[in-house]
């Protein structure tokens, strides 16, 4: 993977009226990567698409593709290619006329466009189908067409708007697979939008997490799902315990912070937080321990009562009373198959949890 | 960042002139402009050669609302609209609930079959029932035929009326049926479900929930009828006046003519029209509610 | 449509009138009611094309059968020219309202801007004013326009196909833009987007994309323009002048001194157009 850059936003803003869609966003997109913008509903994310493509010009802040400035330029002048959520496939044409319509436009010449049309839909496995009309179609076909469409113009830059948002959960993720083998085998980077956490964390070399127009952070999947940088992301990807507390101190490389009730915690801080910081400590439930209680506290070690047991599988969740006023999920992976429950934990039971500081992190705001 | 929304909307601002401004001045110079000169007409004076002379009068009004052929002429007119309207509603809106209660395959065709009389010329349709209507007409012969005897159809009111729903009833039919296809029909067993009668039903259900339909098809049936003047003419004989054969008569046939006292009725007829579709709205939306 | 299922078993037992199946006394009082409507509204037009062929001089009584009236009515210059006439009017009032219809409806449709509502009435307008009143004032407003032109260079003008013409447009283009706008609604805009996003600048997106779109609705706009002016009879007869005259505007002069077969021939006539019309529009769309 280069470094180049493929993609950069500077300080882009876009209102609708008195809605802030996108907050002063700073992003740098690499060439060849497969970069996922995940968030909530409403977040900003079509709008950020959008403003690459050109369908909306920023409010204000730049735009560059490839180093250059994009300004006013229209839609149709870009060096990217878009995939719709609807796929907007032309009902009008056949598959064959929807694929060429972007080589069409370049006045590509006839028999080069036939060429490069059948090479497409041999791409996204769809030959035999050209003559068919989009609604002649299943949704996993239209999806290939748009793909189809946008990848033969070659674009600089693929954008794709929640493309699989439309499919059932087995189809997708089929096509999540398809797309990620398809995106190594073109080289072409592609800009994927989705509200999935996992479809992010599967698919993308990096994500953008975004939440009421702002960029949170931006990292490989790992960085994001074990080094969150703010309490929204670690709360929207993945599942995590939160306890709110006050930094106390420091111990060697871990940051202390305390609760209301006295109770400490250590964890990684990701900057310096000097003493009487309001935190917010995070682990998640998997990376707590659970241990039966043999007299003496280990360190960072709390006691508590074991309150539900849910096996679900893969895994057993269960939630641990530390006191009055809180409880810790913790998730145990079934390393061991057996059938018999009773050797396993049972509500009531007293146990003592471990908190690993390694895998705590301290968050501010 | 300014410019770049400023060269946008000047691009719009072109495109949106270039789009508007052919309808716009169309609309503004053979529509709008057209009704204020009549406007103003309705306040001048006619002299003897029936030309019209720019001096300021109310005569024309007071003309209309003191001498009896015109005060009938409106009566006579509103009158024959409102039955025409009410009998259209009548005959139209069973019709509609059976095209829509239809099975699906038919409806369409059953709605076609309605429209297709509605893209024939409306004298053809209305002559037609000239033929039907005559002394030695079908009817008559009919008559004739079973020992009746000949009546006398063409040439009356009755005539008149007749034609009039004959041409507007495919007005009143396409908005019910729309209306009337968006309908539920469970709702009316979920209203006998509840205890409520057939007519209860249909009153506090169905009638509320279709009342757009009905306001539409009386609004479009409603307008037409009020300005006729051929129905009356072919068929009703020109027997009596109604607003449409005044009009006419003063603009086209009269001696003199009087465009100023037909302007002074063209523009009355649309205040009429606005204040008995105003207050048409107001009693079916209290209706709604 | 779609319909939700009955609920209960007890509301599928209460099955009057409004049940799909017609086999109750209010189901069966209604069918025969609307079969009589139909009856109603058909008569009157297979009577007309039947004593097309009469030899009974009046037109109203069977007689025997003969092409006469059809034969003589090809031999009228008048009726000839009349129907000429007509077919012109309406050939170019459907030209030029379908243009300025569609215009207007993109207008509305994807353009927000100051005076908006202003110019929704103004469209509206002339479906909800009375024919006669819009007549008139034509008429009116035609007759200052001659005398400011006799005024100005001379010369006398009257009433002609152009006047009939310009009313018609003025009428119509209110229903073109109606139909156009449905259509303009139910395009996705997204299209236009994709277009765009694959190179096509505004104008190849509009012909290649938009237009073919929302052509039916175009084509839908056209044909009732067409019919309109085929339909009217009141502005053509305020506004055409003498020796101009319109199909309508003829068989109402003959009409309103003798009903004659010659009539008969030339309303079916007019009848085998208007169907036509409607078949070809019904053709159309279902092509697509
Ligand atoms: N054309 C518009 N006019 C007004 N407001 C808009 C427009 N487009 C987007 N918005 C607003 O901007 C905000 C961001 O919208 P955007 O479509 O970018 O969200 P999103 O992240 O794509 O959400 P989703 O996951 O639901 O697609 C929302 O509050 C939305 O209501
Ligand atoms: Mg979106």
């Amino acid at each position: 993977m280069s470094d180049s850059i493929a993609i950069e936003l500077r300080d882009v803003v876009k209102r609708f009226g008195d809605v802030v869609a996108v907050d002063h966003v700073n992003l740098q997109i690499r060439d060849g990567e497969f970069f996922s913008m995940l968030g909530p509903s409403g977040c900003g994310k079509t709008s950020t698409l959008r403003m690459i493509a050109g369908f909306e010009l920023p409010t204000a802040g730049s735009i560059l593709i490839h180093g250059r400035e994009m300004g006013l330029t229209p839609p149709h002048l870009r060096p990217v290619n878009t995939v719709f959520q609807s796929y907007a496939l032309f009902p009008h044409m056949t598959v064959a006329q929807n694929v060429a319509f972007g080589l069409e436009m370049r006045k590509v010449p006839k028999a080069e466009i036939a060429r490069q049309v059948k090479e497409a839909l041999e791409l996204v496995r769809l030959s035999g189908l050209e003559e068919r009309r989009p609604r002649q179609l299943s949704g996993g076909q239209q999806q290939r067409v748009a793909l189809a469409r946008a990848l033969v113009n070659h674009p600089e830059v693929l954008l794709l708007d929640e493309p699989l948002g439309a499919l059932d959960q087995k189809l997708r993720k089929e096509m999540q697979l398809e797309l990620k083998s398809l995106q190594a085998r073109v080289g072409i980077t592609f800009v994927f939008v989705t509200h999935d956490q996992e479809e992010a964390l599967t698919m993308s070399d990096r994500i953008a997490v975004m939440n009421k127009g702002k960029l949170l952070q931006v990292g490989t999947p790992t960085e994001i799902y074990e080094r969150p940088n703010c309490r929204f992301v670690a709360d929207f990807i993945g599942e995590t315990n939160f306890i709110d507390g006050v930094v106390i101190g420091r111990d060697g490389n871990y940051t202390v912070l305390e609760t209301p009730e006295g109770l400490r915690f250590r964890g990684l801080a990701t900057r310096p937080l000097s003493d009487g910081t309001q935190v917010t400590y995070s682990i998640r439930p998997e990376k707590v321990r659970l241990l039966a209680p043999n007299g003496e506290l280990p360190p960072n070690g709390l006691a508590g009562t074991v309150m539900t047991v849910n096996y679900i599988g893969s895994d057993t969740r269960i939630t641990v009373r530390i006191n009055d006023r809180r409880t810790i999920d913790i998730w145990e992976q079934n390393t061991r198959s057996t059938l018999d429950r009773d050797e396993y934990w049972q509500p009531g039971e007293a146990a003592v949890i471990v908190c690993p500081p390694d895998n705590a992190l301290v968050l501010s705001e | 960042m300014a410019t770049i929304q400023q060269q946008q909307q000047r691009r719009d601002r072109i495109r949106l002139a270039l789009l508007l401004t052919p309808g716009l001045l169309w609309l503004l110079l053979f529509f709008a402009l057209p009704l204020v000169i009549i406007f103003v007409y309705s306040f001048m004076t006619n002299d003897a050669l029936g030309r019209v002379v720019y001096e300021p009068t109310l005569n024309n009004y007071i003309t209309i609302f003191t001498q009896s052929l015109y005060v009938n002429a409106y009566w006579r007119s509103i009158w024959t609209s409102v039955l025409t309207t009410v009998i259209c509603l009548l005959i139209g809106y069973p019709l509609a609930v059976f095209i829509a209660r239809s099975p699906q395959q038919w409806r369409m065709p059953l709605l076609m079959l309605i429209l297709i009389p509605f893209w024939t010329n409306f004298l053809v349709r209305i002559y037609a029932w000239q033929i039907i209507l005559a002394n030695n007409g079908i009817i008559n012969g009919f008559l004739e035929m079973i020992g009746v005897g000949r009546l006398t159809l063409l040439n009356t009111e009755g005539a008149t009326l007749v034609g009039l729903i004959y041409g507007e009833l495919p007005f009143m039919v396409l908005p019910l049926y729309a209306a009337i296809d968006r309908f539920d029909f469970t709702l009316m067993e979920a209203a006998a479900d509840l205890g409520a009668n057939k007519v209860q039903a249909f009153l506090r259900i169905m009638l509320p929930m279709t009342m757009p339909g009905i306001v539409a098809g009386s609004v479009l049936v409603f307008i037409p009828t009020l300005g006729q003047f051929v129905v009356s003419e072919l068929l009703g004989g020109a027997k009596v006046d109604y607003l449409g054969n005044l009009i006419q008569r003063l603009f086209l046939r009269a001696n003199p003519i009087n465009w100023p006292l037909g302007s002074a009725m063209a523009v009355l007829m649309m205040l009429v029209l606005l204040v008995l579709i105003m207050m048409y709205f107001r009693v079916t939306s209290e209706e709604e509610r | 449509m779609i319909k939700t299922a009955p609920a209960t078993t007890a509301s599928a037992r209460i099955r009057g009138a409004f049940s799909e199946g017609r086999l109750t006394w209010s189901g069966l009082a209604l069918t025969g009611f609307s079969i009589l409507v139909y009856l109603f509204l058909y008569a009157p037009i297979v009577i007309l094309v039947l004593f097309s062929f009469t030899r009974d001089e009046f037109g109203v009584r069977w007689t025997g059968f003969t092409f006469d009236w059809y034969i003589r009515l090809f031999n009228n210059p008048r009726m000839m020219g009349a129907a000429w006439n007509t077919l012109v009017v309406a050939t170019v009032s459907t030209i030029v309202s379908t243009i300025i219809g569609t215009l207007l409806a993109m207008a509305m449709e994807r353009y927000r801007f100051r005076g908006r509502n202003a110019m929704e009435g103004l469209i509206y307008l002339p479906i909800v004013v009375p024919e006669i009143v819009m007549a008139v004032a034509l008429l009116a407003f035609s007759a200052i326009v001659f005398d400011v032109i006799k005024m100005v260079t001379g010369e006398t003008l009257r009433r002609n196909l152009t006047t009939v013409t310009i009313g018609h447009i003025a009428f119509s283009i209110s229903f073109v833009v109606v139909v156009v706008r449905t259509s303009l609604k139910n395009f996705d805009r997204r299209l236009e987007e994709a277009a765009a996003d694959l190179g096509a600048d505004s104008w190849q997106t509009f012909w290649r994309i938009t237009f073919p779109l929302i052509l039916p609705g175009i084509i839908g706009g056209a044909l009732l323009a067409f019919t309109l002016s085929l339909d009217d009879f009141i502005i053509s007869l305020f506004l055409s002048g003498p020796g101009t005259s319109l199909l309508p505007v003829e068989v109402y002069n003959r009409v309103r001194r003798a009903v004659t077969p010659e009539i008969n021939a030339i309303s079916t006539l007019m009848l085998i157009l208007s169907m036509a019309l409607v078949a070809l529009s019904q053709l159309l769309q279902r092509r697509r």
